[in-house]
């Protein structure tokens, strides 16, 4: 009998089949590993297990046993703890009593005894590794050691399962090596352990079996001494998807914007060499955390480089706050359309005058006339649905939502587009037809910089994919040669690619 | 050292050095008249701003404090007036400032208003609706027995401090030693992740709430045994002395940090200051102008000192920024 059990479980969000029909056992004692591209379903699986999230149908079972009434207070209990990419920490108290919420009671009104959670926070710190001082605020700490303390915490309250979600993601190699010894004496001691990682190699050394999510559907699982790493990656992508770029040839224009050595070290992005052409599509792919949108959010001057050299039109320039980014005719359509994209209660033409407000001005007031024009035209070319030009943008779809925001820039006339995830969450009609938009753009001798975690969308749009993985640039496909199977061997550190 | 401690002090040091600072320029401060008033009128402010530390330490704000004591001075003035004995003024006022407390925890946990906007809603009607009812008349003709407890001022006013002074021993212990003072911290700090290791933001809120209107009944109550008459503006302006006392006591504005022995400094620093001016002959009107300026060089000292950080990026897998403790 597995000592946990989903079986058949289904969850749908709206548009969105995040899991369907998905089985999954862990085993005491045993490491299993899931693995899935991005999307695959694994977080919603992993949310279902600890009670995050209610699953729309399936059942999990602990020993056999149905569990009803599964939530993350009664995970708990049942001895069902996770460990996430992100750690939580309550940043303004000490580690010790970050531990101490984690596992003692919670009950009001009884009386906090400190030795006591010193003792414990330094015995579980200690049994880690980790040189932490137990009265330190945890938000005084560094990544790495907020995920070595959560991990204390985890081996604290004594998990019967213990799931791990890309433990290892922003850990230094030292550490790795511990937390491997510390899952090893875990597994010895009968607990079922879950571990997700894109780190492909890793799994080799850790996983008895590997479980494949692909599409919110289980694909397969195997012992993962029978299959080698060019199968896992053939089993993520699925072989009927991997297709060939579609996108319609283009001429190359000339360099717009070359990074050479390029670098930021409040957000980890290094070393990116990279030549964004007029009149290309140049897809940006990689996991998430890789840096994609931390690469962009450099060139939109958010982050500013402090590291390595940027040039436009072959003349040196520095980008190091938005406006500087605009001024030079570079556009950024963030990935959060709704809290960044647009301005959700304010009408289709205040949204679309946002960027160029001081050319419709005349001596300080916004010509109201020139506005509605503006919008009308805008609206016209990206064929928004909307009721009208004083529609409510919050009201919109997702996906007139997001011509919204690409209409908010084309005001603005820029050479450099730069869209994040540009069709996430919308529907298949209103992402073909941004995918037209963008090619126009491209066609009309623009450089477009396309992030996006949808690999068919990044091969359907792009005229060139550079991939990124843990920070930094590792390979540009052209055209021809980009496949899925490539892009994921690069943005996973596969094989054939040194990285 | 811990940043709250760092804060602590400093409140501590800039108020010894004010003491100093006193007993060279205008030693007639120490006279034992003006400490017993500084003491007796600042227990009445620490009462509710033991109150309103709990409710910051929460993220939330209450802005009704003041609207609250006033209802309450009246009513007990009514009461007293009615022939209720003290004994039942002191359950029933700050009952019923636990009663408005609860409307506000109502509108903010129970309707989703934001704190802010609740309780400027709750301050305004409650203030309001006060002024129509009273028409603006004092509360005059208290019985013997009200003034004082009837006890005399000496013995009623030791009878105040005491009261301040245990009631702030007594939540300074809760807020350290005990799971629901410390729930305050964890709710204050991420509500998300408390609601993850077992506890309810929304009791804990509530009940920072309710406290809070509590202790400004009990304070208004002590604050009428004062004085012959009673105004229906008492406690006008009272909201914002309070939270300036508990926020220049290095109680963070964004919850999470901070403490009792802050809020103590924080309004004994404030009295002494609004009492020195007077011994400065400072034109009076300078004294709000002045406390602005302290709490303005309060938050800037908790600026530099502070963790808080900017909403960190992102990191990246193996690009780390930040110091590596290797074991």
């Amino acid at each position: 009998m597995p000592l946990l059990r989903a079986a058949d479980i289904e969850k749908h969000y709206p548009g969105v089949r995040a899991l369907a029909g998905v089985t999954f056992e862990v085993e005491a004692g045993e490491v299993h590993a899931l693995i899935g591209e991005n999307g695959a379903g694994k977080s919603t699986l992993i949310k279902i297990i600890t009670g995050a999230v209610t699953p729309d149908a399936g059942t999990l079972s602990l020993d056999g046993e149905l569990l009803v009434d599964h939530n993350p207070q009664t995970a708990k209990a049942r001895g069902i703890a996770a460990i996430y990419q992100q750690p939580a920490l309550f940043g303004t108290l000490t580690v010790a009593e970050n531990l101490a919420l984690g596992l003692e009671g919670a009950g009001l009104w009884r009386r906090v005894d400190w030795r006591e959670r010193r003792r414990r926070a330094q015995e579980l710190l200690d049994r880690v590794g980790a040189r932490i001082d137990p009265d330190a605020l945890a938000g005084s700490l560094s990544m790495p050691e907020q995920q070595l303390v959560e991990i204390a915490r985890a081996l604290g309250a004594k998990a019967r399962v213990l799931i791990l979600d890309e433990p290892t993601a922003c850990l230094p190699e030292g550490e790795v090596e511990r937390l491997f010894a510390l899952l090893a004496e875990l597994k010895a001691a009968g607990v079922g352990l879950i571990y997700i990682s894109h780190r492909l190699d890793e799994l080799a050394q850790l996983a008895d079996r590997v479980t494949v999510l692909r599409d919110g559907q289980y694909v397969t699982t195997r012992a993962m001494s029978q299959v080698d790493k060019p199968e896992l990656i053939r089993l993520m992508v699925g072989r009927e998807l991997s297709g060939e770029s579609n996108a319609p040839a283009r001429p190359a224009g000339a360099p717009l914007l070359q990074l050479s050595g390029l670098g930021c070290a409040v957000n980890g992005v290094h070393d990116v060499d990279l030549t964004i052409r007029r009149g290309e599509i140049l897809g940006l792919a990689g996991l998430v955390g890789s840096g994609r949108t931390e690469l962009a959010r450099i060139l939109f001057g958010l982050t500013p480089a402090d590291a390595g050299t940027m040039a436009w039109d072959g003349q040196p320039v520095r980008l190091e706050t938005p406006a500087q980014a605009m001024a030079q005719g570079i556009a950024y359509v963030p990935e959060d359309r709704r809290r960044h994209g647009v301005v959700g209660p304010l009408s289709v033409t205040a949204n679309t005058a946002l960027t160029v407000l001081d050319r419709l001005a005349k001596g300080g007031l916004v010509d109201a006339r020139r506005e509605e024009d503006l919008a009308v035209d805008l609206g016209q070319r990206l064929d928004l649905r909307a009721a009208s030009i004083h529609t409510t943008v919050g009201t919109l779809s997702g996906g007139n939502q997001q011509k919204v925001a690409l209409a908010r820039w084309l005001a603005a006339e820029p050479e450099l587009f730069i869209v994040d995830e540009p069709t996430q969450g919308i529907d298949v009609g209103a992402k073909s037809e941004i995918h037209r938009i963008l090619g126009d753009l491209a066609a009309a001798g623009k450089a477009v910089l396309v992030v996006s975690s949808d690999m068919p969308e990044v091969l359907a749009v792009s005229d060139r994919v550079a991939v990124m993985r843990e920070g930094t640039v590792v390979g540009t496909l052209a055209r021809g040669e980009a496949t899925q199977e490539r892009i994921l061997a690069l943005a996973l550190g596969g094989a054939e690619v040194v990285g | 050292m811990k940043s709250a401690d760092r804060r602590v002090l400093t409140v501590a040091g800039v108020l010894g050095v004010l003491l100093l600072g006193l007993a060279v320029a205008a030693p007639g401060f120490f006279q034992l008249g003006n400490l017993r008033d500084l003491i007796v009128d600042n227990s009445l402010v620490l009462l509710p701003a033991l109150g309103m530390t709990a409710v910051i330490l929460c993220h939330e704000i209450d802005l009704s404090v003041g609207s609250i004591f006033g209802v309450c001075c009246v009513v007990a003035g009514g009461l007293a007036q009615a022939g209720f004995p003290m004994p039942a003024l002191l359950l029933l006022i700050p009952l019923l400032g636990a009663a408005f407390g609860a409307l506000n925890a109502g509108l903010v946990v129970g309707l989703g208003v934001p704190s802010m906007i609740a309780t400027l809603a709750t301050m305004v009607g409650i203030r309001g609706a006060l002024q129509w009812f009273t028409q603006g008349a004092w509360v005059n003709d208290l019985p013997a027995g009200f003034q004082w407890f009837g006890l005399g001022q000496a013995a009623g006013q030791a009878l105040l401090v005491l009261v301040a002074a245990a009631l702030w021993l007594a939540l300074s212990w809760m807020f350290g030693q005990v799971a629901a003072g410390r729930a305050l911290y964890a709710v204050g700090a991420d509500a998300d992740a408390a609601r993850l290791v077992g506890i309810r933001p929304k009791a804990v809120v509530s009940g920072a709430f309710v406290s809070l209107g509590a202790l400004a009944g009990l304070a208004a109550l002590l604050s009428s045994a004062r004085f012959t008459s009673i105004q229906p503006s008492a406690g006008t302006g009272m909201e914002l002395q309070v939270i300036a006392c508990v926020v220049v006591g290095g109680t963070s504005i964004l919850g999470g940090r901070g403490g009792l022995t802050g809020t103590l400094l924080g309004v004994a620093l404030l009295g002494v200051i609004a009492t020195t001016l007077i011994f400065l002959h400072v034109n009076p009107a300078w004294e709000k102008a002045i406390q602005g300026a302290i709490i303005l060089v309060a938050m800037l000292g908790a600026r530099s000192h502070s963790v808080d950080r900017l909403p960190a990026e992102r990191p990246v897998a193996g690009r780390v920024p930040g110091k590596v403790v290797r074991p």
